[in-house]
């Protein structure tokens, strides 16, 4: 059976990967940052999962607004990035894990969640910086990741109870997968930001910890914002937080906090970082 | 500064539902497509060509021209491809930052560590 042995949620900013390549990772302004990935880094070496399950929204490099889906599911082999409008450096490819993948799209249609389900999808900076985050070098080519995207552009967007509810339909499919391997799920973006408007740099430090601290212990709490509440509370791309909603619903066991860490500004938003030890629920 | 808009529930803040991308859909568009360098060199070459290409209105063009943000979104852009042409013109988020809400670079980034530090 396979068994999922934890979480990691983490920021997904461009700056990110553009700091690793210029090696800033010392300076001060980065320093608070990376210092909160060697626990982690050295957790996923440990523990070696099999598979990650990504949380992330596309910015405008695989989906444009012709057709939006609001849920979509990679079951491809492998991923390419691209260049994202940025003349950005090439990365190596991510590779994928198709029959776990069609195994959680299968579960989740039946389960009335009804999935864009993508054989050819380019993944952006949302999926790629986690990885080349957890995996200095771009030294991610030995894990299999399966990308679930979440529509956190244009509304209507899923709400972030609707999120809680996917990640648990995910939890409860790789829970039936019949393989013995290891999991991880990846919660990426946030936490509290707003790009666009005069309202632009807005970040709330308090309602970030809050969101983390119940992530861990009360999520469900989480699930009685709606996607407006959050634009008004933390800015208009808090709606992020919808990915890390959905992580955490995929933890259906018991649930500990290994490590976390916050930090604010990176760019122009808050940005956290936690590591969850996962139990599966017994059966 | 944020700006009364009664289309707009959070003041400040231009939230991109179907009417926006509706109302923005040619301009995205065209902001969609400098995810290539071709098009990218494309729309350097000639602006107002490429802007006709796809079918802009006058606001919208008036905006790319006057590298005016707020405008783009007024008009329907979704920020996720203003960015796109805001990377065009080498202008990073905080750039961006500091233009729609009328400060400098360095207030904005104040500004950032200031809301980042719960000071705000």
């Amino acid at each position: 059976m396979a068994n999922i042995i934890g979480a990691v949620t983490t920021s997904h900013i461009p700056a990110i990967a553009n700091a690793m390549a210029n090696k800033q990772e010392d300076t001060p302004y980065w320093k608070p940052f990376f210092d909160g990935y060697p626990p982690v880094r050295k957790w996923l070496n440990e523990k070696q999962p099999d598979v990650i399950v990504l949380f992330y929204n596309d910015h405008g490099l695989e989906f444009f607004i012709d057709k939006k889906p609001t849920f979509a599911i990679g079951v491809a082999d492998e991923y390419h990035n691209s260049d994202e409008g940025w003349g950005i450096a090439t990365i190596p490819p991510v590779t994928g894990e198709s029959e776990l993948s069609w195994h959680i799209a299968n579960s989740l249609v039946e389960d009335g969640f009804d999935m864009t389900i993508c054989q050819e999808m380019k993944v952006d900076h949302g999926l790629t910086v986690p990885l080349s985050l957890m995996w200095p070098g771009n030294n991610y080519g030995h894990v299999k990741v399966i990308p679930v995207c979440i529509n956190c552009e244009q509304h209507p967007m899923p709400q972030p109870w609707r999120c809680f509810e996917l990640g648990k339909a995910i939890g409860k499919a790789i829970e039936s997968y019949d393989e013995d391997i290891t999991v991880a799920i990846f919660g990426t973006g946030g936490l509290s930001h707003q790009l666009d408007g005069e309202r632009a740099g807005i970040i709330n430090r308090e309602f970030d910890i809050e969101c983390m601290d119940k992530l861990v212990s009360d999520p469900e709490s989480l699930t009685k914002y709606s996607n407006l509440d959050l634009v008004k509370i933390g800015g208009a791309q808090t709606v992020e937080l919808n990915m890390w909603i959905a992580m955490r619903g995929a933890l259906r066991g018991k649930v500990t906090e290994l490590h976390r860490n916050y930090h604010a500004p990176i760019s122009n938003t808050g940005s956290g970082v936690l590591l969850l030890e996962h139990e599966m629920p017994s059966k | 500064m944020a700006v009364k808009d009664s289309t707009q529930p959070v003041p400040g803040t231009y939230l991109f539902d179907g009417k926006m991308a509706k109302k923005g859909y040619g301009l995205n568009k065209m902001c969609y497509s400098f995810n290539e360098q071709t098009a990218r060199d494309e729309f350097n070459k000639d602006p107002d060509a490429y802007c006709a290409k796809f079918g802009l209105t006058e606001k919208q063009i008036k905006a790319i021209h006057d590298r005016d943000i707020i405008g783009l979104l007024q008009e329907g852009g979704s920020i996720y491809y203003v960015a796109k042409f805001a990377g065009l013109l080498k202008l990073n988020m905080q750039d961006i930052g500091a233009i729609q809400t009328g400060l400098s670079l360095d207030e904005f980034k104040a500004l950032l560590v200031k809301n980042g530090s719960g000071e705000a």
